[in-house]
């Protein structure tokens, strides 16, 4: 009795610590407004479909959109340009069990990243399964305790909860890992391990990461990371030696590097879960950025009603004037429509 | 001071290989595209179990994922987790044999015996499943446990079982001439069970151990035209070779990670082992070996890694056709259909 008042005490303790200490402020000033216009029930699903917490989005060169969501089981389905359901992928399979991020390489090829069975799936355009990395912990070894204490030392080819993946322009393969490892990793294009930046131990440093929570490859090849815990981006090079940060802009919860010559960043600082006394007032917002960290403009507020956000975890900007945003409450897929805004002068830094 | 010993232990299994493979001829090969063709909607998981039947239908046992945990009568219960598919010789989907079934949760190994009735073997059911040709259930050896412990319960005793077909972790099933089956059991046990055609507990030997006729663990097993045994005792570095009533004959050093074997049929029989690489690594081992039952290496061919040609962590190998293989592989969630060019 005593000891489950103890544990239910703990839970209570721990779920309100959580997004009370996720939520930032940005310490950026004087940042205008982006008009844009939403698309008010972008997607249309099948009757009797639902979408789960809509935890990752992308689109592939034909605009279809791929949502990668967690419903009683976790779930990609794939919709046209228009929003209209095409099909499922990937049901049943092994590799999903807890969605986290699904992005489409420059071949339309499907990447899946689920932190339930640590595993990073690419699927070829049609669905079938081209390659795997990590493993899921084997079934019949049981139930794994949660972990606590020190992190085990991060493994070559074993993710623990891993986040996002990335590419560079010669097909090199970047994933963030993750939850209880603390780096990003970089393969060949066969798969092989290459390097690593940061490890299973959180760090503050420069190249060092507290919970790398989403990653993005620009066309110089240059890696984006959302370093969440530490509030913070991080940019490194090809080789994952670090460039700079970006610290100014709240908690670094996701990243996208829009298509296209001229690219730009969006940088989330999502409300966290749970909506904290405060929290609407204070963070949600998305910035537009130059990739040498000019801030253009930010956009997006929390709200439970569209087009309001309720923690945006992943954004789709292959077209940075059509957005298309995951969100994590609210289960719910927005596309956002922007004018062409021009470039101002306020930097990230 | 332990450490240092582990290092020089770790470097002469190492340099164990190494001797292995510079000795060993080189085997081309090829692997076929798409071997298997999948229907849309239909995922390999993690491939236990690849085996062929004397029409060459392809048979694979898959770890779909997914085994649920539901709560009963203040027990927890568990099912689902593996599928058992059929294609055809061409690599066509044929169908699904066993759907739902009560043994099915984490595929360890089929294999189909000379009246082609296929058999799978379930590492955490604990089963051993026969299903005639035309996919009925035939026999069972084998009990699952009623209801789950979470945490899963730790392995306890040493591994010699009761004498009976209740198994710990069984891996591997295999027959000789007279249509006696043996059970390689396995990795929670450390033992072969034997037991007639009607099913019958005849016997079983080995325990937990390292000397001859004891076990670290049993990966694998192959019957040779004899009726000799031979078990993949991988944890210690070997393969053992025992006589019909499992009493120990020979022992043939392996340096590597033998977690798949195959034995060829006919006059000339070779053996096929796998020394498949940790799911934690594709930059060592991988390579399969072909050898003469004495244990003398004819070959080797592969290595580990994600593509065409390479290997991750192998945990079946099907030779009914001495140069044309199907490997079944843990680390990349598919089946390969190798020719060999000796």
């Amino acid at each position: 009795m005593k000891r489950s008042l103890m544990f239910c005490f703990l839970v209570i303790v721990l779920l309100s610590a959580g997004p009370a200490s996720a939520q930032r402020k940005a310490t950026i000033e004087g940042v205008s407004e982006i008009p844009f216009t939403a698309v008010p029930n972008f997607l249309k699903l099948p009757a009797g479909e639902y979408l789960g917490e809509s935890v990752a989005v992308a689109t592939n060169s034909k605009g279809h959109v791929f949502v990668f969501h967690r419903s009683a089981n976790t779930r990609l389905f794939e919709f046209d340009a228009n929003g209209v359901f095409l099909k499922e992928i990937g049901a049943g399979f092994y590799g999903f069990e807890f969605a986290h991020s699904v992005r489409v390489d420059k071949d339309d090829n499907i990447w899946t990243v689920d932190e339930g069975t640590n595993m990073v799936t690419k699927f070829s355009p049609d669905g079938k399964v081209l390659m795997v990395l990590g493993r899921r912990p084997p079934a019949v070894a049981g139930v794994l305790a949660y972990p606590v204490g020190p992190n085990t030392p991060a493994q070559k080819y074993i993710f623990c909860r891993p986040t996002d993946v990335g590419w560079d322009p010669q097909g090199n393969i970047f994933v963030s890992d993750g939850y209880c490892n603390n780096r990003v990793v970089k393969y060949d294009k066969a798969g092989r391990f290459v390097a690593q930046a940061g490890s299973e131990k959180s760090g503050k440093a420069m190249g060092q990461f507290d919970l790398p929570h989403g990653l993005q490859v620009d066309g110089q090849g240059n890696v984006w990371v959302a370093d969440r815990t530490n509030n913070r981006w991080q940019v490194l090079d090809n080789d994952l030696k670090p460039i700079r940060e970006i610290t100014n802009l709240g908690v670094g919860w996701t990243a996208c590097i829009s298509g296209g010559p001229h690219q730009y960043a969006f940088l989330s600082n999502s409300n966290p879960n749970g909506n904290m006394p405060g929290t609407w007032e204070t963070t949600g917002e998305i910035y537009k950025t130059e990739l040498d960290g000019t801030v253009i403009g930010k956009f997006g507020h929390p709200g439970k009603v569209a087009p309001g956000f309720q923690v945006v975890h992943m954004l789709d900007c292959r077209n940075p004037n059509e957005l298309i945003l995951g969100e994590i409450e609210s289960w719910r897929v927005q596309k956002y429509i922007f004018k062409p805004t021009p470039p101002k002068s306020a930097s990230a830094k | 001071m332990k450490t240092l010993m582990q290092a020089v232990l770790t470097v002469t299994v190492i340099a164990g290989v190494s001797a292995n493979a510079q000795n060993a001829p080189e085997i081309k090969f090829d692997s076929a595209p798409n071997a298997l063709q999948l229907p849309a909607g239909i995922y390999l998981g993690e491939v236990g179990g690849v085996a062929t039947n004397s029409k060459g239908d392809v048979f694979v046992y898959t770890r779909t994922g997914h085994p649920t945990i539901t709560i009963g009568t203040a027990r927890p219960f568990a099912h689902g987790g593996s599928r058992l598919f059929q294609f055809d010789a061409t690599g066509k989907y044929v169908r699904e044999i066993g759907k739902d079934s009560y043994g099915f949760m984490f595929a360890n190994q089929v294999r189909i015996d000379a009246a082609d009735n296929i058999w799978v073997v379930d590492q955490m059911t604990n089963m051993v499943i026969k299903f005639d040709p035309q996919g009925r259930l035939a026999m069972l050896l084998g009990r699952k446990a009623e209801n789950v412990a979470v945490p899963v319960r730790a392995t306890t005793g040493d591994g010699a079982g009761r004498p009976t077909d209740l198994f710990d972790r069984p891996t591997d099933v295999a027959w000789d001439a007279a249509g006696n089956t043996f059970v390689a059991d396995g990795l929670g046990n450390a033992r072969i069970a034997k037991f007639d055609k009607e099913g019958r507990f005849v016997k079983s030997w080995g325990k937990k151990g390292t000397v001859n006729g004891e076990f670290a663990n049993v990966r694998s097993i192959a019957v040779d035209a004899q009726g000799n045994v031979y078990a993949a005792d991988a944890g210690n570095k070997r393969i053992q070779v025992f006589d019909n009533d499992g009493n120990f004959k020979s022992a043939i050093p392996f340096a590597g990670n033998a977690q798949a074997i195959c034995m060829t049929k006919g006059a000339n029989q070779a053996l096929y082992v796998s020394n498949s690489n940790p799911p934690t690594d594709i930059d060592r081992d991988g390579e399969i070996y072909k050898m003469k039952l004495d244990g003398t290496i004819v070959g080797k061919f592969g290595k580990a890694g994600k593509m065409p040609k390479e290997f991750g962590t192998v945990n079946a190998i099907d030779c009914r056709t001495e140069n044309t293989l199907y490997v079944g592989e843990i680390g990349n969630l598919r089946v390969q259909k190798l020719m060999l060019h000796p």
